[in-house]
């Protein structure tokens, strides 16, 4: 079976029915991984007999009658970058190839209250650093679309694997566009949260202030449910908000007049493709015919976004990823025989390119001597730009862009020009920047690959985020297109 | 604004990384394109702006002082590369 | 003050870090207890796991508020941690979670007393961080083991501005720094289980010079006379060195106990940078008005106002006074004693005498103390009531030291009671004097002397119980009928 063709509630209304088992939908979408995940590369790690064994205690709770959770049943999969106790976690690096948490993350925990199932970890770009998933140490993931095509990324492992219909729904994390950018490339919805909404607990730490874990899912509606799931406060985050989270399915109202689109011409302009600008107007005028006011403004200074984030982003992570010394946990150099050739070789072998190049990066823009030019400065631009969005929402209720300038492009195109590379999360960098909620739906193909549409909310108002992106997709039919496999 | 070899050396031993002749050429190549660009910030005036250290607006996030279970210590040893009696080992930190 | 004799003036400052008595560690629920087996207070947060996040622990930051007032600092209305990035194996994060800008305490100072005289030191700053675990070398020198138990434990490090001239103005202001962290009960402040540590900066410069020298900075000094011996060792070695006209290197030294000198540890390859930047992972903490003031409530009266009362309210001497308050529980002990007895003096003198000398004796510390106030109020109250003589009365003190009891207990199993009744002692005293013709002829031969040796005497067969006044009495009275 192909998940892509089930609604959640068709799908409760079957196991209740006892027309369906959760053990016949975990069987089912280890079945559709043999078959398809050669091709695609979604899975890092299959945790099988776990899982076959949760659908058996579920299966059994739903012949007693047993209470039954908002996800019950669903076989999903987790970014390999969410720790989960006793199951390998390896940030698809060579690093934690044999890492095995002691621990689960927050929304782990809450995805297990509400009995969703984990089938396994999914593959990704080295510890989130990377737009194409290519950056894996194990092996590239492929898009669903086209297998010559990456599948966005970091997150391109979950999401290539909602795509391909392999699980129900899985977790990403966005750091800079994680989530969204492989959701737009691969035809299906992704949502980052608010900063804070959701906990950083049990994700493995790229950009600590950027960093958010949030859905893939196929339509709107399931992002709503799973965001219900695994949103709120989590005492084990200092970070994470305190605030009461509203019941996310009442945004599932189709109803969208008089709400206020704000489209940034500098998403709209040079460097994005003729092809994806039309998709998104085309979307604009399905919002206008739905009462929505849509009007073209300016944020000056989305053109410094990607330099913020860059400088930023890898100023955190050199100091996250100094723990990986080799010493408590992960891949060690045994023939080192004094310290610091214990710490050179473990860390040189351990990391990959793309890893080393932001550590340094990071590194120097912390160093003695840049800071100021460097790193504070960018702390002083990333106030500028959020400002100039709180600015924004004073105006509208939500802006509307592409997810990304392109569709998917090419694997090897781009994996040896690093600016290049930086350049393709021009539009969903500047959510990050300013810890703001953002969601990419489907809104058409273009040469046979999907094209998302981002929409993007004031803080913690996902409500209308998901009532944008819901009225838009029941009115279209992009969302109903799937790979064929 | 470019970065050269003895830079990317001293920044790779900052980070403990040890870097082949050719990564240490790439890096270099690589870095200073990266930092020619993100020059562009001077463009803008941040006279008087706060910088933004944090995404989050929580302020006093604290937690009372109560003592709650460590990890049992099998767990604490089930990933160390090498261990010692209950303790991690690594080489000498003497000179 | 220039180094007696010496054309150089000698400027040292001090960093100090003192471990806070929270129950629990700064960023995790781990327990502070000292003396667990290796690894056995540790969690994947202290372990700095992947995704583990820090969460401040409250109490800590209400020590480390508590300690800089103590410390006469002005407290930061909004403060915030930093990384502090450098990689070593007892660091489990690769960073320390620390404070850069905006520390919880700046502008501080204390006053310390040096040969009578009293000098004001500055503190510069107090900031809170995390303590890094501990390393234990293995045999045959290959390895070194990482116990991360003390990691995660709250520190606050105290810097104090260039003001120390001399070796003993060091040992001064330390001795100082543990009583006010002892008074105000946010540490335990024992240097030999490492709660609290010192590191020292010092340079030297022609006296007269405004200039600051180059320093060297002393490391591993596990005592308060080891830092002295240190910085002595330094000094000299420093004026030796600028004598021959030769420079000062700046670098890290390690004291040397056994050999009795600093010695350069080797020197890092370049110099450390440690890349601080705010800790992204906590939030700004604001200690407002309402916050400070609670939290300055809770301060008790410090060393320097005790040492006030004791003089004015009790007549204590100056030396006493500062002798007593340097430690809290002297000074509680003392304060205790007046509970039992309106002597301040008699207790005082005990202290003084009895009690500091037992513990010298001992190489013990006033924390090793077994004997309440309580205790040494009522031995006092005893003598004065004639229940037991002074001297028996160093015979209770000492056993009170030695085993904790109280001294109506000792003195009833011991039978240590005073012979008070003149009939009984002066059964005694004939029997002295029939044994002792020769002496008895001597006395009443107008050697005065003589009455010494017999009263004596008579001591030693009550095994000194008898109320010597009493004795002396019946001795006259005997000697002087015949």
């Amino acid at each position: 079976m192909n998940f892509f063709e089930w609604r959640l509630e068709d799908l409760h209304k079957e196991l209740s029915e006892r027309k369906l088992s959760v053990t016949e939908l975990v069987k089912a979408s280890l079945a559709r991984i043999a078959n398809t995940d050669e091709q695609i590369g979604a899975f890092l790690t299959l945790a099988e007999d776990e899982a076959l064994k949760h659908a058996q205690t579920l299966d059994e709770r739903l012949m007693n009658g047993g209470k039954r959770g908002l996800l019950f049943g669903l076989p999903i999969g987790l970014k390999d970058n969410i720790v989960t106790e006793g199951l390998l976690t390896t940030c698809a690096s060579r690093m934690l190839e044999n890492f095995v948490p002691v621990y689960d993350a927050t929304v782990v925990q809450k995805l297990k209250q509400q009995d969703a199932v984990t089938i396994g970890k999914t593959n990704m770009d080295e510890f989130a650093m990377g737009s194409s998933s290519e950056t894996s140490a194990f092996r590239p993931v492929r898009n669903p679309w086209n297998r010559d095509y990456v599948p966005g990324g970091s997150s391109g492992g979950s999401a290539a694997s909602v795509a391909a219909g392999q699980v129900y729904f899985a977790l990403g994390s966005d750091t800079g566009g994680s989530i969204r950018q492989p959701a737009s490339y691969c035809g299906i919805v992704g949502l980052k949260p608010t900063y804070g909404l959701v906990s950083r607990h049990g994700l493995v730490a790229y950009a600590s202030s950027f960093d958010q874990i949030g859905p893939l899912t196929k339509n709107v509606e399931d992002a709503a449910y799973v965001l219900q799931a695994i949103a709120g406060h989590d005492p084990m985050d200092s970070t994470s908000a305190r605030i009461d989270i509203p019941d996310y399915s009442k945004a599932l109202t189709g109803e969208v007049r008089g709400l206020k689109i704000g489209v940034p011409e500098q998403y709209m302009g040079e460097g994005v493709d003729s092809r994806v600008r039309e998709k998104i107007q085309e979307a604009l005028k399905v919002f206008e015919q739905l009462g929505a006011h849509v009007e073209e403004m300016s944020l000056a200074h989305t053109e410094y976004a990607v330099a913020t984030y860059y400088l930023l982003s890898c100023s955190e992570a050199s100091s996250n990823l100094a723990r990986f010394d080799g010493v408590r946990y992960g891949v060690r150099a045994d023939d080192a025989d004094n310290l610091i050739d214990l710490y050179l070789e473990s860390r040189s072998r351990g990391f990959g390119d793309e890893v080393k190049r932001r550590i340094m990066l990071g590194t120097y823009s912390l160093s003695s001597g840049y800071y100021d030019a460097y790193y504070a400065k960018a702390q002083k631009v990333r106030t500028l730009i959020r400002r100039e969005f709180e600015e924004a929402f004073s105006r509208y209720d939500v802006l509307v862009t592409p997810t990304t300038p392109t569709p998917a492009f090419p694997i090897g195109s781009k994996i040896n020009d690093p600016l290049t590379m930086y350049m393709n999360d021009i539009c969903t960098i500047p959510a990050n920047l300013a810890g703001i909620p953002a969601i990419s739906v489907p809104c058409g193909l273009v040469d046979g690959l999907p094209v998302g549409l981002q929409i993007i909310g004031k803080a913690f108002d996902e409500m209308t985020v998901l009532r944008a992106a819901h009225a838009f997709e029941q009115n279209t039919d992009h969302h109903k297109l799937h790979p064929e496999l | 604004m470019s970065i050269s070899i003895e830079e990317v050396e001293h920044v790779a031993q900052l980070a403990r990384l040890k870097l082949s002749d050719e990564e240490k050429q790439m890096f270099a190549e690589q870095l200073s394109k990266i930092l020619q660009y993100v020059n562009k910030l001077n463009e803008l005036d941040t006279e008087g702006v706060e910088p933004m250290s944090r995404a989050s607006h929580m302020e006093n996030v604290l937690r009372e002082d109560e003592v709650k279970p460590s990890l049992a210590r099998e767990l604490v040893m089930k990933n160390a590369p090498d261990e010692q009696d209950g303790f991690f080992r690594v080489p000498s930190v003497l000179d | 003050m220039p180094v007696t004799g010496s054309k150089y003036e000698t400027v040292i400052g001090l960093e100090v870090h003192v471990e806070l008595l929270t129950r629990s560690k700064i960023f995790c629920g781990c327990s502070t207890e000292f003396g667990a087996p290796p690894n056995a207070n540790t969690c994947p947060i202290c372990l700095g796991h992947p995704g583990t996040l820090p969460v401040l622990n409250k109490r800590a930051v209400e020590f480390a508020v508590k300690a800089a007032m103590a410390l006469n600092c002005t407290i930061a209305e909004e403060t915030q941690f930093a990384r502090k990035n450098y990689f070593y194996p007892d660091l489990a994060k690769a960073y320390q979670i620390s404070q850069s800008d905006r520390p919880i305490g700046e502008n501080g100072w204390i006053d310390i007393e040096v040969n009578g005289q009293t000098k004001r030191i500055g503190i510069m700053r107090l900031h809170l961080e995390e303590d890094a675990g501990k390393l234990v070398h293995g045999e045959g020198g290959f390895h070194s083991l990482v116990d991360f138990n003390r990691a995660g434990t709250p520190l606050i490090e105290i810097v104090s501005e260039p003001d120390i001239r001399s070796p003993e103005e060091a040992e001064a202001y330390l001795k100082k720094l543990r009583a006010i962290m002892s008074y105000c009960e946010v540490s335990d402040v024992k240097m030999e289980q490492g709660s609290l540590r010192c590191d020292a900066n010092i340079s030297l410069r022609p006296v007269g010079e405004t200039k600051l020298g180059t320093k060297t900075e002393l490391k591993n000094m596990n005592s308060f006379a080891n830092v002295r011996k240190a910085l002595e060792y330094e000094q000299s070695r420093q004026a030796a060195l600028l004598d021959k006209g030769e420079p000062i290197i700046q670098e890290t030294r390690r004291w040397d106990e056994a050999a009795g000198k600093t010695i350069a540890m080797r020197s890092k390859e370049e110099a450390e940078d440690y890349r601080y930047f705010p800790d992204p992972d906590l939030v700004t903490i604001h200690i407002d008005k309402a916050w400070q003031d609670q939290i300055r409530q809770t301060i008790p009266e410090l060393p320097d106002e005790r040492k006030a009362r004791y003089t004015s309210e009790y007549g204590l001497s100056e030396y006493d006074a500062e002798v007593i308050t340097s430690s809290k529980k002297l000074a509680d002990l003392f304060e205790d004693s007046l509970k039992y007895t309106s002597d301040a003096k008699a207790a005082a003198n005990w202290i003084m005498g009895e009690l500091l000398g037992y513990l010298n004796a001992n190489q013990l510390e006033p924390d090793d103390i077994k004997i309440s106030g309580k205790h040494l109020g009522e031995m006092i109250r005893l003598i004065d009531d004639g229940t037991i003589s002074s001297k028996i009365a160093k015979q209770v003190f000492r056993d009170m030291m030695e085993s904790g009891k109280d001294p109506d207990t000792i003195v009833k199993e011991k039978g240590l009671v005073q012979i008070s009744d003149e009939s009984a002692i002066l059964e005694v005293v004939d029997k002295v004097i029939a044994n002792n013709p020769q002496v008895v002829a001597d006395y009443k031969g107008g050697k005065e002397k003589a009455l010494g040796f017999l009263v004596g005497q008579v001591m030693k067969e009550t095994k000194g119980k008898a109320n010597p006044g009493i004795v002396n009495k019946l001795f006259k009275q005997r000697l002087n009928e015949e």
